[in-house]
C-alpha cells in the first residue's frame, strides 16, 4: 500500500480509479480501455503540475515521505564492498548515523549517512536518524580516519536533528557537533556531501561542512524545522507552512544563496515513486561533485572549503 | 587580512570611559532571590547578588570592563554586512525587529562586540556577545565579527577570548545563521593555528548553535557559575523525553561533573584567573627565574 500525502490525494484518487478499472476490465471492452488511457493521462499532468510547483511546506512533506530513499538504500545501491565500522571508542555505537569503508565507482572511499530507518522496529534502531554525541564522534573517528589513508569522505545527510536529550546532553553533544564540524574543515581530503531528505540544524551540518554540497530537487535544508520556527517566532504550532516559507529552505532558494552547489532533479512525482531512479541521479551527481575535487592537494582542498565558508552570506536572495 | 588593516585599524575608537548610567540611590531586584539589592553596591559586586551568588547577565561594556586591566579596551569597528538577506517576515519584519535592537545599542550594531586591551600585562582580543540584541543570537554580522575578532588576535600574536551569551542560532536569517557554524569554527582555527590560547568564558545562556561551535571549542572552557549551558532547549528535551529534568540540568557545574568545562569562576576571580591562564600559556620560561643548576661535589 503506498503512502499518499495530503495534496497528493487528488492524484491517488485517479491512480486507484484507474487500478479498478483494470481489474474490471474485459480484453475487449474498448470504452474502458479508453476511459483508463484518458484518466492515466489526467493523474500524468496533475502529478506534473502539482509537483512542477510544490510550496516549500510540501516539499517538507515529501522530503520526510517514510517511503523517500533513505542512507541506507543510496549505500546499498551506489557502494560497492560496503564494510560498516562500529562506535565512537568513548561509549558507544549510535545507529543513527551509518559509517564505514566502501567503494564508489571502484574508489575507496568512507561514507556517513544519517539514517531514519523504514519500519518501527529499524527506526527504533536507528533512533530515526538523529544521532546522538556518540554518533558525531563516530563521524569525526571516521573522518580523521579517511585523511589517514588519503579517502574522500562522503556523507548523505537526513536528519530532523540531533537528539534531544538528558543523557545527549550529559554526554556532551554540543561539543560532539562542533568537533565533527571541526573535523569535516580540517580534512585534507576531498569531502562531498548530499542532502537527500532533511537537513535538520546542527544534527545535519555536523557532517556537511563539505567542500561541495548537492542536494536533491525535493530536500529541504534548514537552521531549524518550521514547527519549532512557528512555535518560537508565531508563538503558536499553526503557522508552520508561513515559516516553511520564510526560512528560504527548499534546495532552490539554496542554490541562490550559494550554500549548496547543486540542485538533483528527482523523478516526475518525487523520489519516492522512482527510487532506482532518484538513487542513481545522486550517485551521477556526487561523482560530478567529486571529480574536480580529486586532483587537489590537501592544503589546497582545506583552502578550497574555508574560501567556501568564509565567502558566504556575502549577498541575499 | 586585508580590510583589517586597511579598514577598520584607521577606525579604532578611542579608548572607552564607560559612563555612570544610573543615579546611585537605585535598587535593583535579584531575579533568583528576588532580594533588593542596592545598585551601587551591585554594581561593585560586579552584578552578583549578595545574597545568592546569582550571576546577573552583563552588557558588552560592563563585561569588557570586567575583562581586562584597569577596565580599559579600545572596540574595534565591525565589517559591514548584508542586513535581512532573506526579507525575514514572520509576524513582524526582521528589518525592524533589527532597528528596534539598534535603536538601543547603536546604529549598525548586532549582539556581538569585540576590543582589545591588556589582561594580566598581556595584550588580548575579546569578543563578548550581547544577549539584550535579539538573545545574543548568531547570525551574519556576529559571524562576521568572530571572524575580525579571530584575524585582529592573530594581528597581534594576542589570545582570543570569547564570551557568549546566545540562545543559539538567529532564525530570521535562516540557513546563512546555520552557516555560522562552520564560519565560526573557521574563525577558531586561524587562532589555533598561529599557536595563540584560544579561551572562552561560557555565561549564561550558551545554547543551541552557538553551543554547538565556536563555544565548545576552547583550549580552556571556564564557566560563570549557574550559567545554562547545552545543544538542546529544556522545552524540547522535555517534550521528547516527557518527564521532568534533573535539577541542576545544563548549569555550569552540572557542565564540570560531565567534563565538558575546566572550572567554574565566580566573577570576581575571572579576570584573575584569565591573566594567569594566559600567562601560563604565553610566557612559558619567564626569564627573571633561572635558577643556576647546583654544582656536582668535586
Ligand atoms: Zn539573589
Amino acid at each position: 500500500m503506498r503512502h499518499f500525502l495530503d495534496f497528493e490525494r487528488p492524484i491517488a484518487e485517479l491512480e486507484s480509479k484507474v487500478e479498478e478499472l483494470r481489474h474490471l476490465s474485459n480484453a475487449g471492452d474498448l470504452n474502458i480501455a479508453d476511459e483508463v488511457a484518458r484518466l492515466e493521462t489526467k493523474a500524468d499532468r496533475l502529478l506534473r503540475q502539482t509537483y512542477a510547483k510544490l510550496s516549500p511546506w510540501q516539499k517538507v512533506l515529501v522530503a520526510r515521505h517514510p517511503e523517500r530513499p533513505h542512507a541506507r538504500d543510496y549505500i546499498d545501491a551506489l557502494v560497492t564492498d560496503w564494510t560498516p565500522l562500529a562506535g565512537d571508542r568513548c561509549f558507544g555505537e549510535d545507529r543513527a548515523i551509518l559509517g564505514g569503508l566502501g567503494r564508489f565507482r571502484g574508489r575507496s572511499v568512507v561514507v556517513l549517512g544519517q539514517e531514519k530507518g523504514s519500519d518501527t522496529e529499524s527506526r527504533v534502531r536507528h533512533n530515526f536518524g538523529m544521532a546522538k554525541p556518540e554518533g558525531y564522534r563516530k563521524a569525526r573517528r571516521l573522518m580523521e580516519l579517511a585523511d589517514r589513508f588519503g579517502l574522500p569522505v562522503i556523507a548523505f545527510v537526513d536528519t530532523a536533528g540531533a537528539y534531544p536529550g538528558v543523557e545527549a546532553e550529559a554526554r556532551g553533544q554540543a561539543e560532539a557537533i562542533a568537533r565533527s564540524i571541526e573535523a569535516c574543515l580540517r580534512l585534507k581530503v576531498p569531502m562531498v556531501a548530499a542532502i537527500i531528505g532533511e537537513g535538520g540544524s546542527g544534527g545535519a551540518i555536523a557532517i556537511a561542512a563539505a567542500n561541495s554540497v548537492v542536494m536533491l530537487e525535493h530536500a529541504v535544508y534548514s537552521v531549524i524545522s518550521p514547527e519549532g520556527c512557528s512555535s518560537i517566532l508565531w508563538r503558536s504550532a499553526e503557522n508552520a507552512q508561513e515559516a516553511a516559507e520564510a526560512l528560504k529552505l527548499t534546495a532552490q532558494d539554496l542554490l541562490k544563496l550559494g550554500v549548496i552547489d547543486a540542485v538533483v532533479p528527482e523523478p516526475l512525482g518525487g523520489a519516492h515513486r522512482q527510487r532506482g531512479e532518484a538513487i542513481a541521479a545522486l550517485g551521477d551527481a556526487l561523482e560530478r561533485a567529486l571529480q574536480p575535487l580529486l586532483g587537489l592537494d590537501g592544503a589546497a582542498l582545506k583552502a578550497h572549503r574555508r574560501n567556501k565558508y568564509l565567502a558566504m552570506g556575502s549577498k541575499g536572495l | 587580512m586585508s580590510w583589517l588593516t586597511n579598514f577598520v585599524l584607521p577606525k579604532i575608537r578611542a579608548v572607552v570611559t564607560p559612563k555612570r548610567e544610573v543615579p546611585d540611590n537605585l535598587w535593583d531586584k535579584c531575579p533568583k532571590c528576588e532580594q533588593m539589592l542596592f545598585h551601587r553596591e551591585l554594581e561593585q559586586n560586579l552584578f552578583v547578588c549578595h545574597n545568592c551568588g546569582h550571576h546577573m547577565r552583563l552588557d558588552p561594556a560592563r563585561r569588557l570592563k570586567i575583562l581586562f586591566d584597569d577596565g580599559q579596551y579600545t572596540k574595534i569597528e565591525l565589517p559591514k554586512t548584508v542586513q535581512d538577506p532573506l526579507k525575514f517576515r514572520d509576524r513582524k519584519r526582521y528589518s525592524e525587529r533589527l532597528k528596534e535592537a539598534q535603536a538601543k545599542s547603536g546604529p549598525g550594531s548586532d549582539a556581538l562586540v569585540v576590543a582589545h586591551g591588556r589582561i594580566g600585562g598581556h595584550p588580548a582580543v575579546a569578543a563578548v556577545f550581547d544577549f539584550s540584541f535579539m538573545g545574543g543570537s548568531m547570525g551574519i554580522a556576529v559571524g562576521e565579527g568572530l571572524i575580525a575578532a579571530a584575524r585582529l588576535a592573530v594581528l597581534q600574536e594576542a589570545p582570543l577570548i570569547v564570551v557568549p551569551a546566545s540562545g543559539g542560532a538567529r532564525m530570521q536569517e535562516g540557513i546563512l545563521s546555520l552557516m555560522q557554524m562552520p564560519r565560526s569554527v573557521l574563525a577558531v582555527e586561524e587562532v589555533k593555528e598561529a599557536g595563540l590560547p584560544y579561551i572562552v568564558v561560557l555565561t549564561d545562556p550558551t545554547t543551541g548553535g552557538v553551543s554547538a561551535s565556536f563555544a565548545m571549542l576552547g583550549d580552556v572552557t571556564l564557566a560563570e557559575p549557574g550559567a545554562v549551558i547545552g545543544f538542546a532547549g529544556q522545552r524540547v528535551i522535555e517534550e521528547t523525553i516527557r518527564e521532568k529534568l534533573p535539577e541542576g540540568f545544563q548549569r555550569s557545574e552540572y557542565l564540570l561533573e560531565h567534563g565538558m568545562v575546566d572550572m567554574v569562576v565566580h566573577r570576581k576571580e575571572l579576570h584573575e584567573t584569565l591573566a594567569r591562564l594566559i600567562d601560563l600559556l604565553r610566557r612559558p620560561h619567564p626569564s627573571a627565574e633561572v635558577v643556576p643548576l647546583p654544582q656536582p661535589a668535586a
